[in-house]
């Protein structure tokens, strides 16, 4: 008991009864929890009421920057570093600077969509506790994890384990830091 | 709930039919596709061992007619005033429209809520990928001076120039590196959780290592899933639009120009459709050997052949469509030059062309009609195999057809391409079929976390049914 655990998890064999466990924990009053699932499963996020808007509002702003960014870029250069008379024609010709703002929007706010979701979730992250369950392997396979972690208020390790164990889960196991 | 979904109209219970093989579960999905790649590399198939060597053979002829064009310039080629854009320009074009069809399948179809895509989706953004970089080179091969093709992007520099923002020139170098940055972000977000099963199934420590690296640590937790869905909808909602911006910024290379035949306002929707036309074909010429060769039939059914048949019928309409308008059009205008200009095309030095065109892209596609043809996979290689060839038909008959008689008839001059210009257009498909092939042996060519939400869906639906 020397070593701090890091929660405990219980393993699920259906999606369905992590989806229930899940909601279960959060009407029980666990707030500090994860869940593990090999795919991406939306009744499991909304059961843990997981909200975040982060990544679309970066999304926007990179966005909004790419296009200010081409923007610039072709006025600077078309109209004002390198300015060519070519039969009296405008030179701040902003219809034809179209196609390429277009094209910088689009990049910058793809580029920001992939960074933000990889930054966000903490990757790379060669190293979490959650790998030390056992049977963790089959969380990208065919098994539903659900994790209590130690820091939650209500946690209580043998209270916590008893509620975890009515939930019908194939096993519970304590996660070591 | 879920009740109404598998009932048909007045009523009737029959079942659709499934997007994915009977009798399969989360971990038969994951072993299947897993184990293609996982295979100990002394038990790799006889026959991608095979491809793979010839594939490697023909990208060192490709090396080969590069290193001559570039020793020898590009005087090598058959182009000449006034056809400067010859089959270099071509094989761009057509390279990039069979790209388009990657795209199409992992972003259009998915906001469409497409299930089927997810079994095809991996595949086809690879071709993507290995099809843009085929193309990207043509462009790049033809400036003449390739190792100056850093000129092409604004960056301040001694000679205190900057690009033509208003050439569609310019707009290209924008528009296809954004397409193949964005592709290529798109297909790496989709491999991580497949990355980190690979490393959950393997047993060796090598593989285990590696791909543990590339899934960068996944776990699949709840919270990381919900802001991956939410990138990956928001990615395929930017790619939506530039996939077809993308084409039509190439049309626009010829239809902001004053050449003939080149300024119908049409291009820019029939070149999209032209570009998944074509893209289709090619996803079908490649998916039917190998979904046989890895016994992939539970994952890429008849359904999904079935389904991607009727896009190549469609699409294929519609660029019979634009043929026709822009014939019609020069009928209904009753310009002289526009007439002229038909007369050329259907009739002139490279009438053999437009009408091999026709037969290819309008003629062949038509057996589609039949649900019979669309399940019958010979007969879809044979018709691929024909639309590849017509969509290379029509860019030479815009390209050739309309340099080769220009407004002024002194500088009328016939192209013929030299046996450079078929070694590199042969070259490329070495560059292709050996990314591809490194691809399906070192990554999973089927997305297995979007199989298993099918088989979800699939197990939600006959459970729904049950109680029903």
């Amino acid at each position: 008991m020397s070593i701090p655990i890091y929660g405990l998890m219980a393993e699920f064999e259906k999606p369905d009864q992590l989806i229930h466990a899940t909601e279960a924990a959060h009407a029980a009053g666990y707030r500090r929890m994860d869940a593990y699932t090999p795919f991406p499963i939306e009744e499991v996020s909304e059961a843990m009421h997981f909200h975040d808007d982060l990544v679309r509002r970066i999304v926007l702003v990179a966005a909004i920057s790419g296009m200010i960014t081409a923007l610039t870029l072709q006025v600077l250069g078309s109209a004002v570093d390198y300015p060519l008379n070519i039969g009296g024609r405008p030179l701040l010709s902003w219809p034809a600077f179209l196609p390429i703002t277009f094209e910088l929007t689009i990049l910058f706010a793809g580029i920001a969509a992939v960074l933000s979701v990889i930054v966000l979730n903490g990757l790379p992250q060669p190293y979490h506790p959650a790998f030390n369950a056992p049977n963790f392997e089959r969380a990208s396979i065919d098994r539903f994890f659900l994790c209590i972690e130690s820091n939650d208020p209500q946690f209580d390790l043998s209270a916590t384990r008893k509620f975890l164990e009515e939930l019908h889960p194939v096993q519970v196991s304590e996660v070591e830091q | 709930m879920a009740m109404s979904e598998p009932l048909g109209r007045a009523g009737n219970i029959e079942r659709k039919e499934p997007y994915i093989g009977p009798g399969e579960t989360y971990e038969s999905i994951t072993n299947n596709i897993s184990d293609i790649v996982l295979v100990h590399p002394k038990d790799t198939p006889r026959g991608w061992i095979f491809g793979f060597a010839i594939a490697v053979l023909v990208l060192f002829i490709f090396l080969y007619a590069i290193t001559d064009l570039l020793i020898r310039g590009v005087g090598v080629w058959g182009i000449n005033i006034p056809v400067a854009w010859g089959f270099d320009i071509i094989n761009f074009v057509w390279w990039i429209g069979i790209g388009h069809a990657g795209t199409l399948i992992s972003a259009i179809l998915l906001l469409f809520a497409q299930d089927w895509r997810n079994s095809i989706n991996r595949f086809a953004e690879a071709m993507t990928l290995f099809a843009v970089a085929c193309a990207g080179l043509f462009p790049i091969l033809h400036l003449g001076r390739p190792w100056f093709f850093y000129w092409l992007a604004p960056y301040p520099n001694t000679f205190g120039m900057w690009p033509q923002f208003r050439s569609a020139l310019t707009w290209d170098v924008f528009a296809i590196s954004t397409y193949a940055f964005i592709s290529l972000l798109f297909w790496l977000i989709g491999l991580i959780p497949d990355f980190a099963k690979m490393r959950d199934r393997s047993t060796h420590p090598v593989p285990k290592f590696f791909y543990g690296a590339a899934s960068l640590g996944w776990r699949g937790s709840a919270r990381h899933w919900n802001r991956y869905e939410i990138a990956y909808i928001l990615l395929a909602g930017l790619s939506t639009p530039l996939v077809v911006s993308v084409h039509s910024i190439i049309s626009l290379d010829f239809a902001i120009s004053v050449v003939p035949g080149w300024n119908p306002t049409v291009f820019p929707p029939y070149f999209v459709a032209g570009a998944v036309f074509a893209g289709f074909a090619m996803v079908l010429l490649l998916m039917i050997p190998v979904r046989s060769l890895y016994g992939l039939q539970q994952y890429v059914t008849m359904k999904h052949i079935d389904n991607m048949a009727k896009i190549m019928l469609a699409t294929g309409m519609i660029v019979v469509y634009g043929y026709l308008v822009e014939l019609y059009i020069a009928f209904y205008s009753g310009a002289e030059l526009e007439l002229a200009l038909v007369q050329n095309r259907l009739f002139g030095m490279y009438g053999w062309a437009f009408w091999a065109l026709i037969f290819f892209n309008g003629v062949c596609i038509q057996p589609l009609w039949f649900p019979q043809v669309r399940r019958n996979l010979p007969a879809l290689i044979v018709i691929s195999i024909c639309v590849s060839i017509g969509m290379w038909l029509e860019r030479f008959v815009i390209i050739v057809g309309s340099l080769s008689t220009d407004f002024l008839p002194s500088s009328w001059a016939p192209f013929t391409p030299t046996f450079w210009d078929f070694l590199l257009y042969f070259g490329t498909f070495g560059l292709f079929f050996s990314g591809m092939l490194l691809f399906i042996r070192v990554m999973p060519m089927i997305n297995i976390f979007e199989m298993q939400v099918l088989q979800y869906k699939e197990d939600m639906k006959r459970e729904a049914e049950q109680q029903a």
